[in-house]
C-alpha cells in the first residue's frame, strides 16, 4: 500500500544462539589486570632485590612466552600468547624464586611450567594444576640447594630484625622461626621487631613474595575489579591466621605475642602471593561458592602443617598444588541447589 | 516509596532500558502483505479455515485452536488470501501459513466484549473469551493465556503477578504501554485476579523507571484499583522472568519443571494483560502487538505497534535501518531473541522486539574456559554452566542431569558474562535436548537409539 517497494537486496544474515550482546571482559583483559596488579610486587622486588630481580623476572617471562609461541607454531594451533596468561605464568613464577637463582635454572622453570604443565594438557583452562607452582616444585626437587638459597635484601636483613643475629646465615624469616622453635630458642618480642620489615618487605625471600602490602595493593584492585573473588584467599589467609593463632608456641592464646605469631605467619613467607595470585587462579580453583571456600581452608590447613611438621619452611607452594587436585572433587560435592530443585523427602 | 527488591545472580548490561524508554508508541503503517503462521504459541497448532482466494477481515478467525492448550489466529489485516502453504518460520522450521494480501481498507469483524460485566460474569466465560481471541503469553513464551488461567483445582493460586519491568534490556516497549494503557492494564489484572480467585494482585515495575512506577502507583491510588498492589524490583536482567519474579516476590521457588500455578502464583506480562483486558471488554483478537525495532543499526529506536504477519524488513525499514551494514536480525531482545535467516520473517505474537547488529557475537569458543566462575555467579538458577557445558560437550548426560540443566531458563546470563565468550546458553540448549532424549530412550528401549 502506502509502503515503498524495497529494492535493497537481502545482506547475508549470521545466525547464532542467543545472548547477542556481551561483556566486554575478555580472558585477554583478565590477564591484563592480573599484569597490573602484579605491579607494586614488581617494583618492590627491584627495589629490595636490585636489578638481579628484573632480570630473573625477564628472563622467566621471556621464557613462558617463547615456549608458548614455539609449541603453538610446532603443533600448527593458532598462536595462543596474546591471552597474556603465559607473561602471568612467567611472571607469577618469577616471583616464587629466589633473587640470585642462576638464570637457566628460571628458564627451565618457565619452559617446563608452559610446555609440561600448560600445553601438554591442552592450553590454558585445561591444566591441572597451577603452571607456576608446578615448576617451582619441580625446580624445588630438582635444584634443592639452588632453590633455597635466599639472600637478604639490599637494605635490609634476612629476617627482618633491626639487630644481626648470631650464627644464623641465610635464613629466610620462616627458616629462622622454625628453628628458633625447634631449639626452643623463641623470643616472640623478636618477631614483634621484624613485623615492620615483613610487611613491607624487607626481609629475605622469594623475590616478588616478600612485599606484602605490595601484594595487598594489587589484591585491592583485582578484588575491586571482580577478577579475584573474597572466599578463596580469605579463607586461606584466614584458616593459616587461625591456627597459628591457636598453636602459636607460646601456649598462651591470648597474649600479645600470640597475635604477633599468625601476622608473621602470614607475611613471613609465600601466603600473600600464593592465596592473592596463586590460589585464586581460576583455572585451578573451584567454580562453586562453598568449594572456594573450603579451598581455601584445605590451602591454609596443609600450609600450616608443612609449616610446623614438614621438612619445608614455607609449605604454600605444595599446599596449594595438593589443593587444585581436589578441585573437581570438591565442586562436585559442594554443587548448589539449583533453583527449584525439590527437596529430598524425609 | 517502597523498597525495591532482588534476587541472586543476573546482570547489568550497559544503558539499560535505553534508547527508547522515552519515546511513545508509533504506529507502523500495515504492509502490503502479512504472513500469518498458525504456529505462534506454545502447545498444537491451530487448524486453518481460509483457503487461497477467501476474502478476510482485520480480526477475522482464520486458524481455530485445535485443542484447549493451542491458540486462536486471526486476520490482521482485510484482504485476499494469496496462498495457504509452508513459510518459514522466525523459530526455524517451516510452518503453515496464510499469505494475506492487504487492501488498505481495514474492514473489521464485529466483535464484542463479554455480554455480563465482568465483575459478575462465571470465570470460564471470561476465559472462554479470552481463549476465542488468542491470547498468549506476549512476553516471549506464548503459552496460550487459558492455561494459566485455568490451574488444575488442587493448585490454587494466591497472587497474581502483572510484570511491568520490561522484558530485556532494550526492549522496552511494554514500559510505553503501561504507561500510554495504565488504566486498561490494572483492569486486566482485576480481570485475572477475579478469574483466579486469588486472594492479592502485585504489579511490578523496575525501580529505575520511575516514571512508569509512579504512574502505577497514582492509578492505584484511584477507587477502581486500590486493592492491587505496586512492587518495585531492581533493576536487573532477568527480573523479569516468571520463575525469578515468584521467588523475589513471594519467597517461594517453582517446583524444577513446574509452572507458576504449582507456587500458587500466576505472571503475566503487561501486554499480554492488555490484550486479556481488551478481549474481555471489547473482544477485540489478538491481531497487533507493540515491540521495539532497535539496535546498532537503526538509526531511529522506536517502540512500534504492529501488525502480526509484518515482515521484520518493513518495521526495521519504518525505523531507518542501514540494511547493508547488518550483519544479524534478531527476533525478540538482544538477550533471549533468535536470530533470523530471512528479513521476511514475521512478526509473531511473541516478538517483543526487533533488533538489527553490525557486529557478531562469537558464536564459537575463543579460548578455552577459564574456570572463572563469572557464570556460576551470574546465574539467577543457582546452575553452574561452566560444568554443565562440561558434561553437555561430553555427553554425560547423568551429571548434567544432577546439575540441573533441564532448569536453565535460557536467559543468557551466564554467556553475556563469559571472559572467554563461550556461547552458553548454546550448550544448556544442547545439554537439555540430550537429556530429553536419554530419558526417551530410556522410556522406550531401542526406540531412539
Ligand atoms: S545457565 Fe541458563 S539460567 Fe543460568 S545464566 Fe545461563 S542461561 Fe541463564
Ligand atoms: S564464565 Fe566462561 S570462562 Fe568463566 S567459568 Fe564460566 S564458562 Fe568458564
Amino acid at each position: 500500500m502506502n509502503e515503498p517497494v524495497s529494492e535493497s537486496p537481502q545482506p547475508l544474515l549470521h545466525l547464532s544462539t542467543p545472548p547477542h550482546i556481551r561483556q566486554s571482559e575478555s580472558v585477554h583483559t583478565i590477564m591484563l589486570s592480573v599484569i597490573i596488579a602484579l605491579i607494586p610486587a614488581f617494583v618492590a622486588s627491584m627495589v629490595f632485590f636490585g636489578m638481579r630481580a628484573l632480570a630473573l623476572t625477564l628472563v622467566c617471562t621471556a621464557a613462558a612466552v617463547g615456549t608458548e609461541a614455539l609449541l603453538c607454531i610446532l603443533f600448527r594451533k593458532q598462536l595462543s600468547t596474546s591471552d597474556l596468561s603465559a607473561v602471568v605464568t612467567g611472571l607469577l613464577f618469577a616471583f616464587t624464586l629466589p633473587a640470585h637463582l642462576p638464570f637457566w635454572m628460571g628458564a627451565a622453570g618457565s619452559v617446563f611450567a608452559i610446555a609440561v604443565v600448560k600445553m601438554a594438557f591442552g592450553g590454558l583452562g585445561n591444566n591441572l594444576v597451577n603452571p607456576a607452582l608446578a615448576a617451582r616444585a619441580f625446580l624445588m626437587v630438582s635444584f634443592p640447594a639452588a632453590m633455597t638459597s635466599f639472600t637478604a635484601p639490599a637494605h635490609g636483613t634476612m629476617f627482618g630484625l633491626s639487630r644481626a643475629l648470631d650464627g644464623v646465615t641465610e635464613a629466610t624469616p620462616l627458616v629462622y622461626f622454625k628453628n628458633a622453635l625447634a631449639t626452643g630458642n623463641f623470643h616472640p618480642l623478636d618477631l614483634q621487631d621484624a613485623i615492620g620489615s615483613l610487611l613491607v618487605g624487607n626481609v629475605g625471600g622469594s623475590l616478588g613474595a616478600t612485599s606484602g602490602i605490595a601484594i595487598l595493593l594489587g589484591a585491592i584492585f583485582l578484588l575491586y575489579k571482580g577478577i579475584i573473588r573474597f572466599r578463596t584467599p580469605f579463607s586461606f589467609i584466614g584458616s593459616i591466621f587461625l591456627l597459628s593463632w591457636i598453636f602459636n608456641g607460646t601456649g598462651d592464646v591470648l597474649s600479645t605475642e600470640a597475635f604477633i605469631v599468625p601476622l608473621y605467619q602470614v607475611f613471613g613467607g609465600g601466603v600473600m602471593l600464593g592465596a592473592f595470585f596463586l590460589a585464586a587462579d581460576p583455572v585451578t580453583s573451584p567454580m562453586t561458592p562453598w568449594g572456594r571456600i573450603l579451598f581455601g581452608i584445605g590451602c591454609g590447613v596443609i600450609t600450616f602443617l608443612i609449616r610446623k611438621y614438614g621438612g619445608y619452611a614455607d609449605g604454600v607452594c605444595w599446599a596449594i598444588l595438593l589443593m587444585n587436585f581436589c578441585v573437581p572433587i570438591l565442586d562436585r560435592y559442594c554443587r548448589p541447589r539449583p533453583y527449584g530443585e525439590r527437596k529430598k523427602r524425609e | 516509596m517502597f523498597r525495591s527488591l532482588g534476587f541472586r545472580g543476573g546482570i547489568h548490561p550497559p544503558k539499560y532500558k535505553n534508547p527508547t524508554a522515552d519515546s511513545p508508541i508509533e504506529v507502523l503503517p500495515p504492509p502490503a502483505k502479512v504472513i500469518i503462521p498458525v504456529l505462534q504459541h506454545t502447545g498444537p497448532c491451530a487448524s486453518i479455515l481460509v483457503k487461497r482466494g477467501d476474502r478476510v477481515r482485520l480480526g477475522q478467525l482464520i486458524a481455530e485452536p485445535s485443542s484447549p492448550d493451542s491458540a486462536a489466529v486471526h486476520s490482521s489485516v482485510s484482504g485476499v488470501v494469496l496462498s495457504v502453504a509452508n513459510f518459514p518460520h522466525p523459530l526455524g522450521a517451516h510452518v503453515l501459513a496464510a499469505e494475506i494480501e492487504n487492501d488498505g481498507q481495514d474492514l473489521a469483524v464485529e466483535t464484542a466484549g463479554i455480554d455480563t460485566p465482568w465483575k459478575e460474569a462465571a470465570p470460564q466465560e471470561i476465559v472462554r473469551k479470552i481463549f476465542s481471541c488468542g491470547v498468549v503469553g506476549m512476553g516471549g513464551t506464548g503459552v496460550p493465556a487459558q492455561v494459566n488461567l485455568l490451574p488444575p483445582a488442587n493448585n490454587p493460586v494466591d497472587t497474581v503477578i502483572v510484570d511491568c519491568t520490561g522484558c530485556e534490556p532494550f526492549a522496552v516497549a511494554d514500559l510505553r504501554l503501561v504507561k500510554e494503557h495504565t488504566d486498561e492494564i490494572l483492569t486486566g489484572a482485576l480481570i485475572v485476579r477475579k478469574i483466579l480467585g486469588a486472594k492479592r494482585a502485585i504489579v511490578v515495575a523496575d525501580s529505575s523507571a520511575a516514571d512508569v512506577a509512579s504512574s502505577l502507583s497514582d492509578a492505584c491510588k484511584d477507587e477502581k484499583f486500590h486493592d492491587l498492589s505496586v512492587a518495585l524490583v531492581r533493576p536487573k536482567y532477568p527480573q523479569s522472568d516468571e520463575k525469578i519474579l515468584v521467588r523475589t516476590l513471594t519467597k517461594r521457588e517453582i517446583p524444577s519443571g513446574g509452572t507458576p500455578a504449582d507456587a500458587g502464583c500466576a505472571v503475566h506480562n503487561a501486554a499480554t494483560i492488555l490484550a486479556i483486558a481488551r478481549s474481555v471488554l471489547s473482544g477485540t483478537p489478538l491481531y497487533q502487538r507493540t515491540l521495539t525495532a532497535g539496535g546498532p543499526c537503526v538509526s531511529t529506536p522506536k517502540n512500534l505497534l504492529v501488525r502480526l504477519g509484518t515482515p521484520v524488513r518493513n518495521v526495521l525499514e519504518f525505523c531507518g535501518t542501514d540494511l547493508q551494514r547488518t550483519k544479524k536480525v534478531v527476533m525478540g531482545g538482544p538477550m533471549r531473541g533468535s536470530a533470523q535467516a530471512e528479513l521476511d520473517a514475521p512478526v509473531l505474537k511473541t516478538t517483543y522486539g526487533v533488533f538489527a547488529f553490525d557486529t557478531l557475537v562469537p558464536g564459537v569458543r575463543n579460548y578455552n574456559c577459564i574456570g572463572c566462575g563469572r557464570c556460576t555467579r551470574a546465574c539467577p538458577m543457582r546452575l553452574s554452566p561452566a560444568y554443565l557445558m562440561r558434561f553437555t560437550d561430553k555427553n554425560n548426560v547423568i551429571d548434567a542431569q544432577h546439575w540441573g540443566v533441564a532448569d536453565c531458563i535460557e536467559c543468557g546470563s551466564c554467556a553475556y558474562v563469559c571472559p572467554a565468550k563461550i556461547n552458553l546458553v548454546h550448550f544448556m540448549k544442547l545439554g537439555k535436548y540430550r537429556v530429553k532424549n536419554a530419558a526417551a530412550s530410556r522410556a522406550a528401549p531401542g526406540a531412539a537409539a
